[in-house]
């Protein structure tokens, strides 16, 4: 930078006065500052910091440790899922048998009231229906994931991950604080990628941004909870059921971090290669986490917000979706002759048209996709009432012919496909390139179709299904 | 715009990690999201908060250990601190590691003499029954300090009053300087009235001395854009 006549004299005089000392005078000034912090420190705390027992050290040596650190992290990642699994059933539940007896009860009052069949079908069996489906489905994981991970943020686990996980970022060619950033996606992608201001180089934050995708935000955990429950799940006895899709909810977390990391050392070997910036990370101390306060500020910051915004979404939608699904083009409805376009190529993914459309209308927001796909299905057939996980059982294996092929595939989609509108509009703010956010949606879609395509023909090669 | 400002702008500056966020939504009575971790006020949070029926802007700056690394982080802090006009500086300190967090605040003491020191986790010393003598510590700063434990809400009251205290000039706080060796500060007793000619009362001479021995030119960047042509005051959030 050029400066002006009097600052570059200035500039000169400093040099001439330090002359060729300046490392040293740097040196000796670092020093006497930190010896005056060091003896004003001593002589205001009593008595010096020197705690008998070092319990946060002894904690870290057992949750950073090269033997446990892994064992705990999983087992920590596992407890949450199965608390969530668990405990968000009966409440889905209620809420379902609730919220869809007063569907009934709706439908009595439009009779009643002599409402022409498409006005009661609009209403409905298209807004109120994918309402319902969005809060009883979506709510009860969200109300208890979202505390859960904000305990472990404010106790001060989640540096201790990126301790955990540093050497794998590191070999990736990434910064190690992309583990951090990575946490943050858990709770939503759009917020991740905020996050990632925390890197300081350019080159390392773009590749945190672009594969923060990779892990399941709160819009998807449900579905991925669902589909395992069901088709994982459903497989084992009842006493383990919870069990194993706990476990598999897990696997798909573990394999998108996998990904998160390929896709990252890719990434860092071709499009963006560059210097790797060290950088020191500081495992704060462990806080005993105000209880109260976490539940409330997650349930009334968080978890409402995420809902109202799946919300808005979802009512729009849900009419949307019900008029494409009942206006007809020839013999077929419009939603039904789309899925038919897509159903060719998504049965090579291990998917089915319908599928893949409700990924495709469900851009606005992830968590739209599974109610999407049931309306999607249940307009088409008989009115059904899709009161229980069993009964989306039926729907999607007795009537629609899926395997657990199929709820696979559809769950790895859910992991590796375009962000949704959200997380895209906060990529282009905080990148301000087009360029870059058509990649971040271009990656995780190719990604998503190769794996299933791969798994598809694998599995039906080998004759497993 | 009126040529003086009704409203005090206060910076709130501190290590990553001691409860910055948490003070500041506290005192705001925003939500910016907080979390035991570090980095993760990346940019500044601009808040208010009403004393004594007066409006005050909180600014977060973000956590930095010090003011001289330069990294992206630190270069924010310092450019608000140094040229953002701050009508007072909050630095929090952690309670719990005191002689880590005073670097931070000695360095910014040199800055600018209108600073309060917030010990805070206060709750936290106490838990490890650490003492800290907040009168002696006040007296070998130079400079007011108060101890709170903003997550309890603790001590706010009287920070808010020593804020207003030294916005208002009812305390003026002489900082205790750090005195360096002696061919530090012979080189610096040189430059100083060099510094003065040239920039007068923008920067505080002494430390813009310090910085130009050691050969900080990202400093001198920010003074030159500071004095070019346009006057923008590169702090980052403008």
């Amino acid at each position: 930078m050029e400066f002006s006549t009097p600052l570059r004299r200035l500039v000169a005089t400093a040099e001439e006065v330090a002359g060729r000392n300046q490392e040293k005078i740097r040196d000796s000034i670092v020093k006497s500052i930190y010896l005056t912090a060091e003896n004003i420190a001593h002589a205001t705390a009593c008595p010096k910091v020197e705690k008998s027992i070092d319990w946060d050290r002894k904690i870290d040596d057992i949750l950073t440790s090269p033997v446990w650190g892994f064992p705990i992290m999983f087992a920590m990642l596992a407890v949450v899922f199965w608390v969530t699994i668990t405990g968000a059933n009966y409440p889905s539940e209620v809420l379902a048998t609730g919220l869809f007896w007063l569907e009934d009860r709706l439908t009595d009052l439009f009779t009643a009231m002599q409402a022409p069949g498409w006005l009661h079908g609009l209403l409905v069996c298209g807004v109120y229906r994918s309402l319902a489906w969005v809060v009883s489905v979506m709510l009860p994981p969200m109300a208890i994931f979202f505390p859960l991970f904000t305990l472990l943020e404010d106790a001060g686990y989640l540096p201790r991950i990126a301790f955990n996980l540093d050497c794998f970022f590191k070999k990736a060619g990434t910064h190690g604080k992309q583990a951090l950033t990575m946490c943050m996606g858990f709770g939503c992608n759009a917020a991740g990628v905020i996050a990632c201001r925390i890197i300081e180089s350019p080159r390392e934050r773009l590749i945190a941004t672009l594969t923060n995708n990779f892990v399941p935000c709160n819009g998807r955990f449900p579905t991925l909870i669902a589909l395992a429950t069901i088709f994982v799940g459903g497989s084992v006895a009842l006493s383990l059921r919870s069990m194993v899709a706990t476990l598999t909810v897990t696997g798909l977390v573990v394999f998108g971090i996998a990904v998160t990391l390929f896709v990252s050392w890719l990434l860092a070997k071709t499009l963006l290669k560059g210097e790797l910036s060290l950088f020191a990370l500081e495992l704060p101390p462990y806080r005993i986490p105000k209880v109260g306060q976490v539940i409330v500020r997650s349930v009334f910051d968080r978890t409402l917000f995420v809902l109202a915004r799946a919300v808005l979404v979802a009512a729009p939608a849900g009419g949307i979706i019900w008029l494409f699904a009942n206006i007809p083009v020839g013999e077929m409805s419009l939603l039904a002759t789309f899925a038919g376009w897509l159903d060719p190529f998504a049965r090579h993914l291990g998917l089915d048209g319908f599928i893949l459309l409700a990924f495709i209308l469900g851009l606005p927001a992830n968590e739209i996709v599974l109610p999407i796909l049931i309306m999607a299905y249940v307009s088409g057939g008989a009115l059904m009432e899709l009161d229980s996980l069993a009964a989306l059982r039926h729907l999607l294996v007795d009537q629609h012919g899926w395997t657990w092929l199929t709820a696979l595939c559809t769950m790895i989609f859910s992991l590796c496909h375009w962000p949704c509108g959200t997380t895209l509009f906060t990529i282009r703010r905080e990148q301000r390139s087009w360029r870059w956010t058509i990649i971040a949606a271009v990656i995780p879609t190719v990604i998503g179709c190769g794996v299933c395509l791969l798994l598809n023909y694998l599995v039906r090669g080998l004759g497993l299904i | 715009m009126g040529s003086t400002r009704k409203e005090p702008v206060i910076a709130l500056a501190g290590n990553p990690n001691t409860g910055k966020s948490t003070l500041f939504n506290a005192l705001t009575g925003l939500r910016q999201h907080t979390g035991n971790w570090p980095g993760k006020t990346v940019l500044q949070t601009k808040g208010s908060y009403i004393y004594k029926g007066r409006k005050y802007t909180l600014v977060d700056l973000p956590g930095t250990y010090s003011l001289l690394a330069n990294s992206l982080e630190e270069q924010v802090a310092r450019d608000f601190i140094c040229f953002g006009g701050p009508d007072a500086t909050i630095v929090v300190v952690d309670a719990t590691c005191l002689e880590r967090n005073l670097n931070l605040a000695l360095q910014i003491t040199e800055i600018t003499a209108k600073v309060v020191v917030c010990v805070n986790l206060i709750d936290e010393a106490r838990r490890k029954k650490l003492k800290i003598d907040r009168e002696k510590l006040s007296c070998l700063l130079g400079v007011p300090v108060v101890t709170t434990a903003a997550r309890g809400g603790e001590g706010l009251p009287q920070l808010l009053n020593l804020v207003d205290q030294v916005v208002k000039g009812e305390i003026r706080p002489q900082p205790r300087l750090v005195q360096y060796d002696p061919e530090v500060e012979t080189a610096v007793a040189k430059l100083v009235p060099q510094v003065k000619a040239v920039l007068g009362d923008l920067v505080n001479a002494r430390w813009l001395s310090l910085r130009l021995l050691e050969g900080d030119l990202t400093l001198i960047e920010a003074v030159e854009k500071l004095t070019g042509k346009n006057k923008h005051v590169p702090c980052g959030w403008c």
